[in-house]
């Protein structure tokens, strides 16, 4: 400045600048800045709160209203697809005349899937999706849209050929049940991770603890307490009114937020803690069984046709792996020796949640039972005993099959309900936290002003 | 000609005649068997083992195991004991049992397969078991039908869970070691099956570029693997899965036993087989080797099944169930004898 020439113009900046130094040197002129930097901290902190928070809202109300539900559909098209196959080989066996409730379940399955794959294909990004990744949830839907058809035409022909009393019928069911095993179910499984991966994604968000609110907070709190420390100094007066309203304001609504925000992460921690980790347990024993009970019909429609490499029944091998998924090695008399069954167990809440679990169990020991009759029967040439003990009505295993079904379907009943509640009652805490940290925050910054404002008057 | 040469030469005879070359080593094998009957020919087993003749006489009193398999070569695997209606122990036990347990298949149209509609087993092989089961038990004979899967036939056998296996079962010498077979009633090959319209016409270079199904672990995969015409071989778990590839186009042909193929070929009208077996499978009644009597005795029925030219059981049972899909066999191969 000094070597400028003088009578040289100077710029509004360098001006305004030098008026705001000026200003500071006096004590009004302080007075209007703090004024001014506590009701901007203020009011940030209430925004920062506001914006967090309903995010965190919106993550949570994402886990209840839209993820979870698509999970839970993932695992029914899951479930649908595995089902029409058991039920397909089922209504093989009766004959060439097919009973009319197989013939529906399996209709039901085949519709269920295709009309739970068209709300999942509506629930999931595009696969040109912003990020332009392809979203693995799409890219299956799309091929399991592709795949069902193909599999429903395979089925036909097998029943076409059964009617007619080919053979060849019961080669193309099993080629329809290797499609299904090979293609369909492993599609089906990964968009029921993709979306328990969304599900966890939209959960983790829910709970992230809000830093930038919390930081917010304690800053504006800070500085509220040092203009109030400055004021006793300079006035030796203990209380400003105004800035002791906007402190309250300002530690209510971290209070508020960190306690919402606690009961909220607790809620839906044990949303996904017990719930989700019992439905994933009993989502799995559920297919377990389903794919067991597929194996058993297979094996009486292969008539051993298909052999393992070590020369074994390869359905009857593929039966014993399934049920040792589902329930653990054999061991009449056990509670749980391990497997899906034993997982659901382990995790399941309650008396309500483990009973059902219990149930199936049990019927699962006397599915293994009966099963091991058939075989014998089977394995003696008795084709038509082996047939009854395994597609007749009371005592056979199909029985069992339903009573395991059952068990786990009332199960997994219970921990959705429980998964819910768990889930609303932490996204009920976050309720109201936005808009009273905005109005708050408001009151607060305003409190401020009025507060500097009093002691700027007595210097006019 | 006492040889199975003979069945072999009737057979190709009106498929294809040609096999000029097939008279030459059936004449051969006329020569060679009865040396080796006597247990003397260059493939005798060495002295320990004896002559066959001298293990064979089903006299009275405790079974003799029947000798496992010496000196058997693929030329003499089908010669069998020589027939008789004597009621030996193993016959006997069955008729105190008063039904007859046969081994049969299920899944092969024509030969043993269950009609979806009735439930029950029908066939070519269930005829012939039928047939044994009168002659030993009467008119009013029972018969227990067992499924056995194919890894179970000799298991079935030597544990007699069943007292026969009747079962498209290839006659061949490592079997031998472990069972008894009748005589030969049926003389199959592997053979080439493929829409009519294709441009296969046998097992040879036409098949070059196609896809060709055939049962993993069979003497198909293993013809194709020894010489495959330049094929790409498409394997699937059982042989009717191949005709499943083939009807949704992720296959150009198969190849199987020949009676197998015609059993594929009943089941889709727009398949045929092409050209000629180009192996020799007979197959055979299987019971345990410690039922002399019994093999006798089936052979014995396989005679009486055979016997009365074009009216005979067998050529019945041909005309119901067979000759549709392979067509022109103007009768069963010969019985060949190793005593």
């Amino acid at each position: 400045m000094d070597g400028r020439p003088p009578g040289r113009r100077r710029t509004a900046w360098a001006e305004g600048l030098d008026q705001l130094r000026a200003a500071a040197m006096t004590e009004p002129g302080r007075l209007r800045a703090i004024g001014a930097a506590l009701a901007l901290l203020v009011l940030v902190f209430g925004a920062v709160t506001a914006w967090q928070v309903s995010d965190r809202a919106a993550a949570a109300r994402d886990v209840v209203a839209r993820s979870q539900p698509l999970a839970a559909d993932a695992a029914r098209v899951y479930r649908s697809l595995a089902d029409a196959d058991t039920t397909a080989a089922a209504g093989f066996l009766a004959g060439s005349v097919e009973p009319a409730a197989t013939r529906e379940r399996y209709a039901d399955d085949l519709a269920t899937a295709s009309q739970l794959l068209v709300r999942a294909a509506a629930g999931a990004p595009g696969p040109e999706a912003a990020d332009g990744a392809a979203d693995p949830a799409a890219a299956q839907i799309a091929r399991l849209n592709e795949l069902l058809p193909r599999y429903a035409g395979l089925v036909e022909t097998a029943k076409t050929n059964n009617r007619q009393g080919l053979p060849l019928g019961g080669a193309y069911l099993r080629y329809a049940n290797e499609r299904m095993r090979a293609e369909l179910l492993p599609a089906a499984r990964a968009l029921y991770e993709a979306e328990t991966a969304r599900l966890a994604a939209d959960q983790q968000r829910a709970v992230a603890w809000p830093w930038w609110a919390l930081a917010a907070g304690v800053a504006a709190i800070g500085a509220l307490g040092w203009a109030q420390r400055r004021h006793y100094r300079r006035t030796h007066r203990v209380f400003s009114p105004g800035l002791l309203a906007a402190t309250v304001a300002s530690v209510a609504v971290l209070l508020w937020l960190v306690a919402g925000h606690a009961v909220a992460r607790a809620g839906l921690g044990d949303a996904a803690e017990h719930g989700a980790r019992s439905l994933a347990a009993l989502n799995a024993a559920r297919i377990d069984a389903l794919r067991a009970r597929g194996d058993e019909n297979l094996t009486l429609v292969a008539r051993g046709a298909v052999l393992t490499a070590d020369q074994k029944d390869f359905y009857e091998v593929g039966f014993r792996a399934r049920m040792r998924d589902l329930a653990g090695a054999a061991g009449p008399g056990q509670e749980a020796s391990g497997g899906a069954l034993g997982a659901a167990l382990a995790v399941a809440d309650g008396e309500a949640g483990r009973r059902p679990v219990r149930d199936a169990l049990a019927a699962v020991r006397e599915w293994q039972e009966r099963h091991a009759a058939a075989r014998a029967a089977d394995d003696r040439g008795d084709y038509e005993r082996a047939l009854r003990q395994v597609i007749g009505g009371d005592g056979s295993t199909g029985a069992s099959f339903d009573r395991v079904d059952g068990g786990l379907r009332r199960a997994l009943a219970d921990a959705q309900e429980r998964f819910r509640s768990a889930a609303d009652g932490g996204r009920a805490a976050l309720r109201g936290l936005p808009v009273g940290a905005g109005v708050l925050a408001v009151v607060g910054a305003a409190a401020a002003v009025l507060g500097i404002g009093r002691r700027l008057s007595e210097y006019r | 000609m006492g040889t199975r040469g003979r069945g072999l030469r009737d057979l190709r005879a009106v498929l294809a005649p040609v096999a000029a070359g097939m008279a030459v080593m059936a004449a051969a094998a006329a020569v060679l068997v009865p040396a080796l009957g006597r247990g003397s020919g260059p493939w005798g087993p060495g002295a320990d083992a004896g002559p066959v003749a001298a293990h064979r006489t089903a006299g009275p009193g405790l079974p003799q195991a029947a000798p496992a398999a010496p000196g058997c070569t693929p030329r003499t695997a089908a010669a069998s004991l020589r027939p008789s209606a004597a009621d030996g122990p193993a016959v006997q036990r069955i008729r105190r049992k008063g039904q007859l347990v046969v081994g049969v298949d299920q899944n092969t149209y024509r030969w043993g397969y269950r009609d979806p509609g009735t439930g029950r087993l029908e066939g070519f092989d269930i005829d012939l078991a039928r047939a044994i089961a009168r002659d030993i038990l009467g008119p009013d004979a029972k018969v227990v039908f067992q499924a056995v899967p194919t890894n179970q036939r000799i298991p079935a056998v030597r544990q007699r869970t069943v007292d026969m296996v009747v079962r498209t079962m290839t006659i061949n010498c490592a079997r031998k070691e472990q069972v008894a077979f009748s005589t030969a009633y049926f003389q199959a090959g592997q053979q080439v099956l493929a829409p009519k319209a294709s441009p296969v016409t046998a097992f040879d270079d036409s098949l070059r570029g196609k896809r060709v199904c055939t049962a993993a672990g069979s003497t198909g995969e293993a013809e194709l693997s020894r010489r495959s015409h330049g094929a790409r071989v498409v394997t699937a778990p059982n042989q009717l899965d191949c005709l499943v590839r083939l009807q949704l186009g992720e296959a150009d042909a198969v190849v199987t036993d020949s009676a197998l193929a015609a059993a594929q070929a009943a089941q889709d009208p727009a398949v045929e087989l092409k050209g000629t077996p180009f192996t020799d499978e007979a197959y055979g009644v299987a019971m345990n080797q410690d039922d002399p009597d019994l093999v006798r005795r089936v052979n014995k029925v396989l005679d009486d099944y055979r016997r009365g030219g074009d009216d005979s059981a067998w050529m019945r049972a041909y005309r119901k169930w067979l000759r549709a899909d392979l067509p022109g066999i103007p009768g069963p191969p010969a019985p060949e004898y190793s005593d």
